[in-house]
């Protein structure tokens, strides 16, 4: 139990009296999970808690049918030619899994999961500003979902994720599917994005000043930004495909006197600001993690706070970079090969200040801190391959091959799936009132890390000696690299396996984790563990301190006396259990 | 203090329109419009996308587009833009008379709303049959019958299809907008709204003057130019 410190005042009794009696049985108290227990009061709930579950159950499905696709992929590439598929098989495959795993998992991963999670909470709110919109959002992405899966009911989707025209409007009936699914989807990207913008205008508990606001709750805002702006041009452009097919408009089809490139055009509008989406929560996720397993302020708060602003805004001006070699203009080309090199600035300064935020700080190593150390690792070498990539000399050789492949795997799998592990890590005591095990997590971590790169960085290799991407058969000078890639993909299989075994089985055998095990200053842990019923506070909190204010959180350290702070760093000690 | 507790919560005879989560009425109306305002600023986007289709397509091809535009006829568009000028005075007028109690005004302007939009759809209706009765259909199934032989050139098919697909969408958000009104009229009527709250009518409102102002743009563009 963490010490309340020799003095108490009567605030710190009450905290203390209250904790004491709802954490000394943690599972018995009321809480969000066991108040009531009927299917019907989780498919109908309005609590944002109850439907961050619900998207964490659904995403990590998604997940694993991606993830399996990937590894049948990878199957089929260990040898040149058939190797356990044939080629129209396997174009449906790498497509599915980039359809998957891109609308299905990342889009909504870490905002409709620690997002709907966590930020009410951190704000100090009750709910989201629209419980309803949200239950809906979940149930419409649900259904957009299988709406895209039952295409494959109805035809072969062998596009790749991207579906460029004339080909997408030419396998039939599947592409009717597909549009619909990713629009109704989409929808669901909207609804959450609206909902986090007027929960974080509006519903800020006293106090709590856009200065104070946590850094995951600015990532979250300026993500949501990008996904009210941006998913509606996805819905447009999946709107004319589909009238494309079924009343034949002539906008993307160069038979019917359309331009197939306006297709790319529309297309990434859309989705270059879609990997904003993804990757910006978890730059939100790695503040947390870095500020509280560093015991530091995050070094450069405001810097951080607004170039997220910075990118989701810069995020909307590249998206030419993935057209390179469609035929635009030079000047085009030009300037969007500037503005890409422009994107690398704010995210250049996160990862500074991240870094800056461990200088001098106190570091403790725990499953999400490891985490957080690989996306640094990663994500870094994503960054700077994108940057790469932007290069215009250089993409016209690397453009549509494998380095393509494995820079955005380092920045989507190595950025925001690290990131996401790290956070479910992290907020796992909150949410569930239970810990793993720690050298699990600590072995799965380790498994992740070194299977990620055995796949993929021999793939930046792979791309850089010509192996293009998207091919069933290959030169057999490939061959090698593409086993060792394939035995990279079983490793880190293995370890996300693990993480899931041992994750689900602390929700039965764990240890009941007290309220604040990494002893973080945050609004959620000021709370017990699990969030108790009906509400995620006591009474509202008003905020005095900043959100890494280590320094002024006596509820956390305790007070030495006269009501002065203490000086000296605290220790840290192992999060204490419950017996 | 580092973070310290008050009580800020709602008493226990709260207005049965205030929502739990939410502090006073004021706070929900206010989140309210907001969301209301970021979901039109979606629809605007969505048709940015088809206003962008046009814009590339023109610039590719003016002379086409120009011509074209003189099969439609600017009369009836430009009734049409009155009619929904007018049904957006009308909606407006509604909101300032539920914000001083006026139930039955508020009820009747809703109506003429709603008559303008049907007027607005039957404008529409015609225009549409006229063009199938001569063979423009979009895209793909033009085919202009002879006496409009001098309009079937290349290209003449994308303005119809934008024509088409940009007012048919609008047209649905139109049918969308009378759905949304009646049943307003009916919770009018039925005594759900007060000064105190008129959320759900502000909100239908709003997304009334987002149709206007897109046909206010795509009057003149397929129309007048």
């Amino acid at each position: 139990m963490w010490s309340l410190g020799k003095r108490k005042t009567s605030f710190m009794n009450e905290m203390a009296s209250s904790a004491a009696v709802t954490e000394a049985n943690p599972a018995a108290s009321v809480n969000y999970l066991n108040y009531d227990k009927s299917i019907k009061s989780w498919l109908l709930t309005v609590d944002h808690k109850r439907i961050a579950l619900m998207y964490l159950v659904t995403v990590a499905l998604a997940f694993l049918a991606g993830g399996i696709l990937a590894l049948l992929v990878r199957i089929e590439l260990l040898t040149p030619g058939k190797t356990i598929m044939d080629v129209q098989t396997y174009n449906q495959v790498f497509s599915l899994h980039g359809i998957i795993m891109v609308f299905a998992f990342i889009i909504p991963s870490i905002p409709a999961i620690l997002g709907n999670f966590v930020m009410p909470i951190q704000i100090g709110a009750k709910d989201v500003a629209f419980p309803r919109i949200n239950l809906l959002s979940y149930y419409v992405y649900v259904v957009g979902i299988i709406i895209v899966l039952l295409a494959m009911l109805f035809g072969r989707v062998d596009t790749g994720w991207t579906f460029y025209t004339p080909y997408s409007e030419s396998i039939g009936t599947p592409i009717l599917f597909v549009t619909t699914g990713v629009f109704v989807a989409g929808f669901a990207s909207i609804l959450t994005g609206l909902n986090f913008i007027v929960t974080i205008h509006k519903m800020r508990a006293p106090g709590m000043t856009w200065n104070r606001l946590p850094l995951f709750v600015w990532a979250i805002y300026a993500t949501s930004i990008v996904q009210v702006l941006a998913t509606p041009v996805i819905g447009i452009t999946m709107v004319l495909l589909f009238l494309e097919r079924v009343l034949s408009i002539g906008i993307f089809d160069p038979a019917l006197g359309g331009d197939p490139v306006l297709f790319q055009h529309f297309f990434w509008f859309y989705s270059h600001p879609a990997v904003y989406i993804m990757i910006l929560p978890a730059f939100g996720v790695m503040s947390e993690l870095m500020a509280t397993f560093s015991r530091r302020a995050v070094m450069g708060y405001k810097f951080v706070a607004l170039s997220s602003v910075a990118i989701a805004f810069l995020g909307f001006l590249v998206w030419g970079h993935h057209m390179f070699v469609s035929g635009q203009s030079a000047t085009s080309s030009i300037i969007f090969s500037l503005i890409t090199y422009l994107i690398g600035i704010p995210t250049g300064i996160k990862v500074i200040n991240w870094v800056g935020t461990m200088y001098k700080g106190s570091v403790w190593i725990q499953t999400p801190m490891l985490y957080a150390l690989s996306f640094l690792f990663l994500f870094s070498i994503g960054g700077f391959t994108g940057i790469m990539l932007g290069v215009l000399g250089v993409d016209i050789h690397l453009h549509d091959t494998y380095f393509v492949v494995a820079h955005f795997h380092y920045v989507m799998m190595g950025g925001t799936v690290i990131a996401a592990l790290g956070g479910i890590h992290y907020w796992w005591p909150k949410m569930t009132g239970k810990m793993y095990n720690e050298t699990l997590g600590r072995i799965a971590c380790g498994l992740i890390f070194v299977g990620f790169n055995m796949t993929f960085f021999t793939q930046f290799i792979l791309g850089s000696q010509g192996m293009p991407r998207r091919y069933y058969d290959y030169l057999p000078r490939f061959e090698h690299l593409h086993q060792l890639s394939t035995v990279g993909s079983w490793v880190l299989a293995l370890g996300l396996f693990l993480v899931a075994g041992y994750l689900l089985f602390s929700l039965k055998r764990g240890k009941n984790a007290p309220a604040n095990p990494w002893k973080a200053v945050t609004l959620e842990w000021t709370n017990t563990t699990p969030i108790p019923h009906p509400h995620n506070f006591t009474s509202a909190p008003v905020v005095t301190r900043g959100p890494y204010d280590f320094h002024l959180a006596p509820e956390v350290f305790g007070y030495t006396g006269d009501g002065a702070v203490a000086d000296a760093v605290p220790t840290n000690d192992a999060p204490a259990t419950q017996a | 203090m580092a973070t310290s507790t008050t009580t800020a919560q709602v008493d226990s005879n709260h207005p049965t329109h205030l929502q739990h989560h939410f502090v006073s009425s004021e706070q929900q109306f206010d989140a309210s419009k907001m969301g209301m305002w970021l979901f039109l600023i979606t629809e605007l986007l969505l048709f940015s996308g088809m206003f962008v289709a046009y814009t590339v397509f023109r610039v590719w091809h003016p002379e086409v587009f120009d011509h074209s535009a003189d099969l439609l006829d600017w009369r009836l568009g430009g009734l049409n833009t009155l009619v929904l000028l007018a049904s957006s005075f009308t909606v407006a007028l509604g909101i300032h008379y539920i914000q001083i109690g006026n139930k039955k005004a508020t009820v009747v302007n809703l109506i003429i709303t709603i008559v303008c939009a049907a007027i607005f759809m039957t404008i529409k209706y015609h225009e549409y049959t006229g063009k199938f009765e001569h063979g423009i259909f979009p895209g793909g199934h033009f085919h202009p019958h002879e006496a409009f032989a001098q309009y079937n050139v290349p290209y003449a098919a994308q303005f119809f299809s934008v024509y088409f697909v940009m007012t048919g969408i609008h047209g649905f958000h139109v049918l969308v907008g009378m759905g949304l009104l009646t049943w307003l009229t009916i919770r009018t009527a039925r005594g759900d709204f007060s000064p105190e709250y008129y959320t759900p009518i502000e909100l239908t409102g709003l997304y009334w003057h987002l149709v206007d102002i897109i046909w206010v743009f795509l009057f003149p563009l397929l129309y007048l130019i």
